[in-house]
């Protein structure tokens, strides 16, 4: 291991490392600004914090942003869930590849172009725009991705771990909930957890597709940069990285950890 | 109590007319798209019988199980169970059970929960499913891993919960799709012994598929070998390795000889072969070989004898050849005798005594001979 720290492979991870994280290193560093001027140092301080709380703005766009997500995400999580079931396992039904083509189609479609045909809907229709239709734009966008993380797990799926199911008097219904459910609940969790991620900081579709009251968190971040970045927005921008910084960290150390155990069980299986 | 070996040699329901079979295979023929998988196959089972599908892969045999347990129909023809024609009763209200070759244990829960996955399904009483579940942890010794997920146990031990699972319902027919294929070979020998030992404690019919036909020897009542879809013989494993009924059956099952010839003459039971080497062989039990017939002369490796000298003077079926090849292999030898036309037969020794006066060795000239009961001719 240490004979591989050459020189180069120094500089070529701190460049790395610098390129990547350089830019929100600076974001945090001046949320903690007391000047007013964003790119000047004027020494410590948290003041920006609490205005940013007292800023009912700024906390209304983030209630809305956690609720269009939640729900957003649990729709799609089931849709998602239901379409890989679909593609997977109903291999030759009429237009398969068509079907699997248009919901994959949306993972390389430009987004302006998702949100300006939703908005072109919502406006042929008649739906007044707002919560409602910012919701359904992100279950619209976010189930193909869930799609994809389901699917790649079902591949892998034992199926006769079902017809064992169903061979030992458990009908097609119950094996579903009681055995291929809890088995690819970990792939459905992930799929939540893209589709949530993937709504919060959505800002095309949403600038597309909101209307008046549901302005998300991005979409006001957005506009108020607009007028001239404050330290208050790199304050909440600190705060979204340190909520991501720990989720995705608690989710890879229990990852981790349950790998460790069951290779150790296994082998401890193994020798006894 | 009745010793194990005097029940199973009283048992053979399938030599009684009047006995119904308990499994029924009528004409049955299943197509996947243009491929025939089984082809108007008819094949009778009885009760507690222990029955092997024996083929290569590729031949139905697993198609078949799958057809009995009901994940899938038959194109054609019906299948009877105890009488009950099987069309159209899902998996999940069949009275058979199934042990897969993967083992399909229910990776999420304990060796416990998977059990009594299947009398939970019942409805069983809640403590009525405790004491099955004690029970069959006991029966295949993993009381102490009850708590244990799938992926703590080893291969061996795996295989035990699925055993236990597919016997917890006490199905009328246990199906054992390759049950030891993933264990290795000490570890088959030991399971096989203990499968025949639960087959006849608990009474079940248990119909095994497998390619390896040891496995098939050692523990089935019964054994149909299949080939692309169709049965070639059905019979005892004494049967078909001593009285094989085609050119497939003897060469799959066990080492064999064949003798390429033509019926020279035919006398009631026996007939004069004269084979491609100019060489003359008398047999017993002709079968259906008729005079002027092509047939082939199957015989067993160690039903061949070698010696050094020329036998004694009157003996039938003696050929000159020399040791082309010999393997020994503690317990016997086996020889590999080249013939004047070049072909090879294999004879195998048993090594009953520590040393051998007059052994036999590479480029030695020697005399095979055998008896002319010792083998079988075979027109198919």
């Amino acid at each position: 291991m240490s004979g591989n720290w050459t020189r180069f492979n120094i500089v070529s991870i701190v460049l790395g490392f610098a390129f990547l994280y350089l830019p929100i290193v600076l974001l945090v560093v001046f949320s903690f600004n007391e000047s007013r001027l964003v790119t000047v140092w004027g020494g410590f301080s948290t003041k920006w914090y609490v205005s940013l709380f007292n800023n009912q703005g700024l906390m209304d766009a983030a209630w809305v942003t956690i609720r269009v997500g939640f729900i957003s995400a649990t729709v799609a999580t089931v849709l998602g869930t239901l379409a890989a079931l679909a593609l997977t396992r109903y291999t030759r039904f009429r237009g398969r590849i068509l079907f699997s083509g248009m919901v994959f189609a949306p993972l390389v479609m430009p987004e302006v172009i998702t949100g300006l045909s939703l908005l072109l809907l919502f406006v042929a229709i008649g739906l007044d725009r707002g919560f409602f239709t910012v919701t359904l734009a992100h279950i619209t966008f976010s189930m193909c991705f869930v799609a994809v993380v389901v699917q790649s797990r079902l591949m892998t799926f034992d199926r006769s771990l079902e017809e064992a199911a169903m061979d030992l008097g458990a009908p097609p219904v119950k094996t579903f909930f009681q055995i291929t459910l809890p088995v690819i609940l970990p792939a459905i969790v992930s799929g939540w957890m893209l589709a949530f991620t993937l709504s919060l900081d959505d800002l095309v579709i949403a600038s597309f597709t909101s209307g008046p009251g549901a302005t998300t968190l991005p979409m006001k971040i957005y506009s108020q940069v607009r007028l001239g970045v404050t330290p208050e927005i790199n304050a909440a921008c600190t705060l979204l990285i340190a909520i991501v910084a720990v989720g995705v960290i608690i989710a890879s150390v229990a990852n981790k950890r349950r790998e460790v155990q069951r290779a150790r069980d296994e082998q401890a299986a193994q020798r006894g | 109590m009745k010793s194990l070996g005097s029940i199973r040699r009283s048992f053979a329901p399938w030599n009684d007319p009047d006995a119904r079979p308990y499994i029924a295979f009528e004409n049955v023929t299943k197509r996947f798209g243009d491929f025939t998988a089984v082809n108007n196959l008819s094949l009778s089972i009885y009760e507690r019988e222990f029955f092997a599908l024996l083929g290569a892969s590729g031949c139905g045999k697993s198609t078949l199980l799958r057809m009995l347990a009901g994940f899938d129909e038959p194109t054609s023809g019906r299948i009877l169970l105890d009488g009950q024609d099987l069309r159209g009763i899902p998996p999940y209200r069949r009275p058979v059970n199934m042990m897969f070759q993967s083992y399909a244990l229910f990776p999420h829960m304990t060796v416990e929960q998977n059990i009594a996955f299947g009398l939970k399904q019942e409805g069983m009483p809640k403590p009525e499913i405790e004491t099955r579940v004690a029970d069959m942890l006991k029966l295949v010794k993993l009381t102490q891993f009850a708590k244990r997920k799938p992926h703590q146990l080893s291969g061996g031990q795996r295989q035990r919960v699925a055993l236990a699972r597919s016997v917890a319902k006490r199905p009328k027919v246990l199906l054992l799709d390759e049950p030891l294929g993933a264990l290795d070979k000490k570890l088959r020998e030991e399971t096989q012994f203990e499968l025949m030992d639960l087959q006849q404690s608990l009474g079940l019919t248990f119909v095994i598929v497998t390619h390896d036909q040891e496995e098939a020897m050692t523990m089935a009542d019964r054994i149909a070998i299949l080939d692309k879809g169709e049965v070639m013989q059905v019979a005892t494993p004494a049967e078909v390795y001593e009285a094989p009924g085609s050119r497939y059956v003897a060469s799959f099952v066990g080492n064999v000889n064949m003798l390429e010839g033509t019926v020279a003459e035919r006398t009631e039971n026996r007939a004069r072969i004269t084979g491609a080497s100019g060489a003359e062989i008398v047999v017993e039990n002709a079968g259906d070989a008729a005079a002027g017939n092509t047939v082939a002369f199957a015989i067993r490796p160690e039903k061949i004898k070698v010696s050094s000298r020329p036998p004694a003077e009157g003996t039938a079926n003696v050929m000159e050849g020399e040791i082309y090849d010999l393997a020994y292999l503690g317990d016997m030898t086996v020889y590999h005798v080249r013939l004047a036309d070049g072909q090879v037969l294999k004879a195998s020794a048993l090594n009953s005594s520590r040393i051998t006066e007059d052994p036999l060795s590479w480029n030695d000239r020697a005399w095979v001979s055998f008896a002319p009961d010792a083998g079988v001719v075979l027109t198919r």
